[in-house]
């Protein structure tokens, strides 16, 4: 029941774990190590920065993966950036609103609210209807968080997550509105929408660099020096194995 | 200094890890492991899909019964909701009775946004070379007239020449290797965001 491709998989899983382990040990002596200037998360420095001052709120939208499905990578980064952002405009007097298009992922994002406020002395702050279901599908979704884009003061919207072509509403609202917009998403079909409808879209795995550059810990860091290393090896894997198909060898 | 839960991190670490295992090597010890906590997990998403549909409803009529602003569209959401539940509860989602408020109501609606948001893309191609003109963008626009046209099959007439068909052929070649690299990068970030959560980097659920 042993297979090859199993012992394989579970030696990259090992030395990953190894690299993560490993580079996160050097990234904590050098905190942005590594990291090419990406000018969306300068943006959103500035408009946390401006959200507070102004007393405007920032929101969050996690998506519509839930836990049990594949594409729950993007919707645990998302987690990971409204923990960072919360934490950061926790004294704002709106705090940060996290929308979700499914229930796991909605509970998970009042839980990191929580744990957000409980980590930094200001449970008391905690209002569990910030992180909210807005709708079950995806088009529900984001009719349901559409109106948050009009109605609760938003100056910066951040779009983390899984979702189909219908983000494009929100990202039009948000536009109509003048608030900012980042976005990042791991399907190819959002990324084209947004990449046309975002102030600042990030393209492909820029999305799992997003923790690095909140400079949420220095494993996050690690995380993406070992990505990098991982995609030399890919590409070393696919050059390898066309030379050797060319040569007759597989 | 406040610290995350502990015993909810050990769980998770440890369920991560059997399931893991039970994945890669479909042992008799490992495998009926697996497919109970994946069990578990399913009824738990959808417990916690009622939770927070729940939730939604609590929302909606605090912003309707709000002493101040209160929002009246919150009306419609709780005027469709409770019948809704009632007879979903009542009949099941499956019954004959049921499905003409899906067709009926949920599916035109669905349909009127797609219609929508048609226009929404159209507004937002013209609006990213009015504010942001670069290279990508020129080449984003371009890329997605020609295969635009490409994908519509106008070119593909029999009486078109064969060096344009050929061409077609070709180009339609790169948009599938283009999104296979995003892809890859995608895989790769998804395994790393996997294993901070199996390490007990990342704690999204625990308080």
């Amino acid at each position: 029941m042993i297979s090859f491709l199993s012992v394989m998989a579970l030696v990259i899983i090992l030395f990953s774990v190894g690299l993560l382990l490993f580079l996160s040990l050097r990234a904590k002596r050098r905190p942005r190590w590594g990291l090419r200037p990406l000018t969306a998360f300068s943006d959103l420095s500035r408009a946390i920065g401006l959200s507070v001052e102004e007393g405007t709120r920032l929101h969050l939208t996690l998506g519509n993966a839930g836990l049990t499905q594949p594409h729950s990578a993007s919707a645990l980064v998302g987690l990971q950036a409204l923990e960072r952002i919360t934490a950061v405009s926790s004294i704002s007097d709106r705090p940060p609103l996290a929308t979700s298009g499914e229930g796991s992922l909605a509970l998970l994002s009042q839980s990191t609210l929580r744990a957000t406020y409980r980590l930094n002395n200001a449970l008391d702050l905690y209002d569990p209807n910030r992180g909210r279901l807005t709708g079950v599908t995806p088009l529900s979704y984001i009719a349901g968080a559409i109106p948050i884009a009009y109605d609760e003061d938003v100056s910066a919207h951040l779009m983390i997550g899984h979702y189909g072509s219908e983000i494009g509403l929100l990202c039009e609202a948000a536009t109509r509105n003048k608030a900012f917009t980042l976005a990042a998403s791991d399907s190819l079909e959002a990324q084209a929408v947004l990449f046309a409808a975002a102030q600042q879209p990030l393209i492909g795995e820029e999305l799992f660099a997003a923790p690095a550059y909140l400079q949420t810990g220095p494993a996050h860091l690690a995380s993406v020096r070992v990505q990098d290393i991982l995609r030399w090896g890919v590409i070393a894997a696919l050059v390898l194995s066309a030379l050797m198909g060319v040569l007759g060898w597989l | 200094m406040a610290m995350r839960s502990p015993i909810a991190t050990a769980i998770a670490i440890g369920v991560g890890v059997i399931v893991l295992l039970g994945y890669l090597f479909p042992l008799p010890l490992l495998d009926p492991l697996r497919t109970l906590f994946l069990d578990w997990a399913i009824i738990l998403a959808a417990v916690a899909g009622l939770v927070a549909i729940l939730n939604l409803f609590r929302v909606h009529w605090q912003k309707l019964s709000a002493p101040r602003n209160r929002d009246y569209y919150s009306l419609f959401f709780i005027l469709g909701f409770v019948p809704t539940l009632a007879l979903g509860l009542l009949y099941g989602s499956g019954d004959a009775r049921i499905q003409p408020l899906i067709t009926a109501i949920q599916l035109p609606i669905e349909a009127s946004l797609v219609g929508l948001l048609t226009i929404t893309f159209a507004i937002s191609a013209v609006r990213l070379m009015a504010t942001r003109r670069s290279w990508i963008s020129g080449l984003f626009l371009a890329s997605t007239i020609i295969f635009l046209l490409a994908g519509s099959g106008i070119f593909l007439s029999d009486t078109a020449p064969s060096f344009l068909r050929n061409t077609l052929g070709a180009l339609n070649f790169l948009p599938g290797a283009g999104a296979r690299g995003i892809l890859l990068g995608i895989a790769l970030g998804s395994l790393l965001t996997g294993l901070r959560v199996l390490l007990g980097i990342d704690r999204p659920y625990s308080e």
